[in-house]
């Protein structure tokens, strides 16, 4: 196993992480998944003016295959729940998900029967942006947010645990 | 001016009762009629333009009505005594009638019993009529004879109730949507 | 030849048919639309929309909010205009209340309609571009739209979702350099729309991309109970502006644009000239707006706990995608008792496997980006 020589706390191995979570910071496709208003102002992020892609999220990948960062911007209703959730499921991991906008996040002013009261019911979320919709810019710091987060991560670590080697 | 004449003239004795509410005029007719009451409307009057149908769930209303009643009843005693009708039907199916020529509109109501809740389809006369209808359908369940394809429109097929009823609760009763899939 | 409609079970017996399911999530589907289409080689033989999915329960939600309250739910049916949505239903419950809403209040509203037009027509020009492969006009209209947007933020604070107006007036008169602001726009708008114009109309792709693609006859349209834009592009001239004018639009000046075939490019191209005549209904309304004092009233005489009497109306405005209207039954209690929206794209959208039959997929997608779908309106 070529892990096994750089399992636990060695040097190489936190150097190797290093690389890669730079190399995942910096190309954090989005999946882009509008349902409601909110994906009239995730466009707006998207196009000129505001431009996603100088945060390296240069190409929206409509395949949940080649995605990295799903964007769900919008309400998700009870009928799309199954949808939504095999979406999740499609993309490679790892996945980030960013909640946009307060029917996300938690309903919003839709607490009724046939909207979902929060998208963390059914998948995690890593940011939620508030906000009725919330402003491209507040889109843009999530994006920051997620490239944090990667930066934090321990891929190798994560993977060497999963097969059981290292510490 | 004068629709109402118009109207009168045109359906004699098919229209039941009238309406009238900051200038928009609103009919009542027969349950069973209405495909015959459209149908004239549409070739005498010219309303030849299907707005929207929608259905209307009238419990609560007729509830607050002779709540409101009672209320006056207690204050002067001396008024005459309503007489007490059979309970008005529970629902309601309205269309909304315009006429291109005069820019007129006209609102046609039928009352639907809830022991009864089958209603003549009018896709024969506007194809408009055809997702409104499914939608009445779908949020009071009220059924319409003669649509070619009556099924749920908002909510997924399982869905057990009927939302827009009156007795249905605004946050639900806790339903799910199931999917599932072969892989 | 009656036509079979696809179900989801034609997936496990396909025959000599392919059924393709496009949606509810995918590029180029907006937002949550579905459609089950059925296929012959590349030819739509037909197809069934599946709709609902973004079905969020407004009207249900109308029924235990006050008539205030309901305001803000507006904005969210078809977020590209919120706007026009709130005037509509803010004029349906003056309506109900027999409320006259000051002349400079209904300016004030007609300048900012006409405003939202203009934004939600740069939308579905930039979309349709974007669907049939021509990004470039995307950018260049959604520079001006964002400019446009900096005015209702600049107006009221928010940029999609504006809440604009209340119940009986607005709430606050037009910015002092408001007019200013707007001749500082209107180069770059009409250079975006020009610039627009010359990419995309004389473009032999494009041409040949739009033109008889998706046609439709002026019985049908009417029939299926078409309104607005794509009612136009089929020949009728109907304009809930001209037949049935409210605020001043019977004291402006304007053109309808009329089309001939009802095809994709038709619908495309009378988008276009209405932006055009936005441009000059907002020029003309800030000339009347100028005629009155700065202390003209903005807001009618209404009661702080809103009780219309009991009753129901209905009233309807052209919304940039057509005749939107309110229906409201009032029980005489401070919430509305029934309140029924008609979308404009509910109607058009319904017609959708008649307008597609016999065409392409690839045309499907034009077709639909140039109806101007918008789920929020359409599934309510």
């Amino acid at each position: 196993m070529a892990f096994q020589a750089y399992g636990g706390e060695g040097w190489l191995l936190t150097k190797l992480e290093q690389l890669i979570n730079w190399g995942r910071k910096r190309s954090p496709w989005p999946l882009p998944y509008g349902t409601a208003c909110c994906g009239i102002e995730m466009m707006a992020a998207l196009a000129s003016g505001y431009d996603l892609a100088r945060f390296g999220a240069e190409r929206p990948s409509f395949s949940p295959r080649q995605a990295d960062v799903l964007i769900q911007a919008g309400t998700i209703t009870k009928k799309m729940v199954p949808i939504f959730k095999r979406i999740y499921d499609q993309m490679a991991e790892p996945k980030w998900v960013i909640s946009m906008g307060a029917c996300a996040c938690s309903g919003g002013v839709f607490r009724t029967y046939s909207t979902l009261q929060g998208i963390d019911l059914v998948v995690p979320v890593d940011v939620y942006v508030p906000g009725c919709p919330p402003r491209p810019e507040g889109l843009i710091y999530a994006l920051i947010k997620i490239m944090e987060k990667i930066e934090k991560d321990h891929p190798l670590r994560k993977k060497a645990a999963e097969i059981g080697i290292g510490g | 001016m004068g629709l109402k004449e118009d109207v009168q003239n045109t359906l004699g004795e098919l229209a039941l009762d009238f309406l009238e509410c900051q200038g928009d005029l609103s009919v009542t007719v027969p349950k069973d009629k209405i495909v015959e009451v459209l149908t004239k409307l549409r070739d005498n009057l010219g309303f030849n333009f299907l707005s929207d149908v929608f259905g209307v769930d009238n419990s609560v209303f007729y509830e607050k009505l002779a709540k409101a009643k009672a209320k006056k009843k207690k204050g002067e005693e001396d008024k005459e005594e309503e007489p007490q009708g059979p309970p008005p039907p529970r629902f309601e199916v309205v269309y909304l009638l315009l006429s291109l020529e005069t820019n007129k509109r006209l609102a046609v109501k039928i009352q639907v019993p809830e022991d009864d809740l089958v209603v003549d389809s009018v896709t024969c006369l506007w194809k408009a009529a055809d997702w409104p209808e499914r939608e009445t359908f779908d949020m009071f369940g009220i059924r319409f004879k003669g649509h070619h394809n009556l099924k749920r429109l908002l909510m997924w097929d399982e869905f057990p109730a009927h939302p827009l009823r009156k007795d249905y609760p605004l946050e639900g009763q806790g339903e799910e949507r199931i999917l599932e899939y072969n892989d | 030849m009656e036509v079979r409609r696809p179900t989801i079970e034609d997936w496990d017996n396909p025959g000599d048919l392919v059924t393709i399911n496009i949606g509810p999530s995918h590029p180029a589907m907006h937002g949550t639309l579905r459609v089950i289409a059925q296929t012959d080689g590349e030819t739509i033989v037909s197809a069934e929309p599946e709709i609902g999915y973004l079905h969020r329960g407004v009207e249900k939600l109308g029924e235990h909010l006050t008539y205030h309250q309901f305001i803000p739910i507006t904005d969210r049916l078809n977020y590209c205009s919120a706007i026009a949505n709130n005037v509509s239903y803010e004029m349906a419950v003056e309506k109900l209340m027999g409320i006259k809403v000051p002349e400079k209040a209904q300016v004030i509203r007609m300048i900012m309609m006409e405003l939202a037009r203009i934004a939600d027509h740069i939308v579905c020009i930039g979309i349709l571009g974007v669907d049939l492969g021509a990004f470039t006009p995307f950018f260049y209209l959604f520079i001006q739209r964002e400019e446009i947007y900096e005015i209702f933020e600049w107006y009221n604070g928010a940029r999609l979702t504006n809440t604009f107006g209340r119940i009986g007036g607005v709430e606050a008169d037009l910015p002092e350099d408001f007019e200013e602001r707007w001749r500082k726009l209107l180069p770059n708008l009409k250079k975006a729309i020009d610039e627009t114009d010359k990419l995309l109309t004389h473009n032999r792709i494009w041409m040949d991309r739009t033109i008889g693609v998706t046609a439709f006859s002026p019985e049908d349209a009417l029939s299926w109970g078409f309104t607005g834009p794509c009612l136009r592009a089929c020949g009728v001239k109907r304009d809930l502006r001209k037949d049935e004018p409210y605020c001043f639009y019977d004291q402006v000046d304007f053109e309808i644009p009329v089309g001939k075939h009802g095809d994709v490019f038709d619908r495309y191209i009378v988008r276009m000239i209405e932006m055009e005549e936005s441009i000059k209904i907002i020029d003309q309304a800030i000339k009347i707006y100028k005629e009155f004092p700065p202390d003209a009233p903005l807001m009618a005489k209404v009661p702080k706990i809103i009780k219309p009497p009991v009753g129901e109306v209905y009233s309807a405005i052209e919304a940039p995608n057509g005749e939107l209207g309110f229906w409201i039954k009032s029980d005489g209690s401070d919430k509305p008792y029934r309140i029924k929206i008609r979308p404009p794209c509910y109607m058009v959208y319904q017609a959708f496997p008649e307008l597609v039959q016999g065409e392409m997929i690839a045309d499907l997608i034009a077709c639909l980006s140039s109806l101007n779908i918008i789920a929020g309106e359409l599934d309510r």
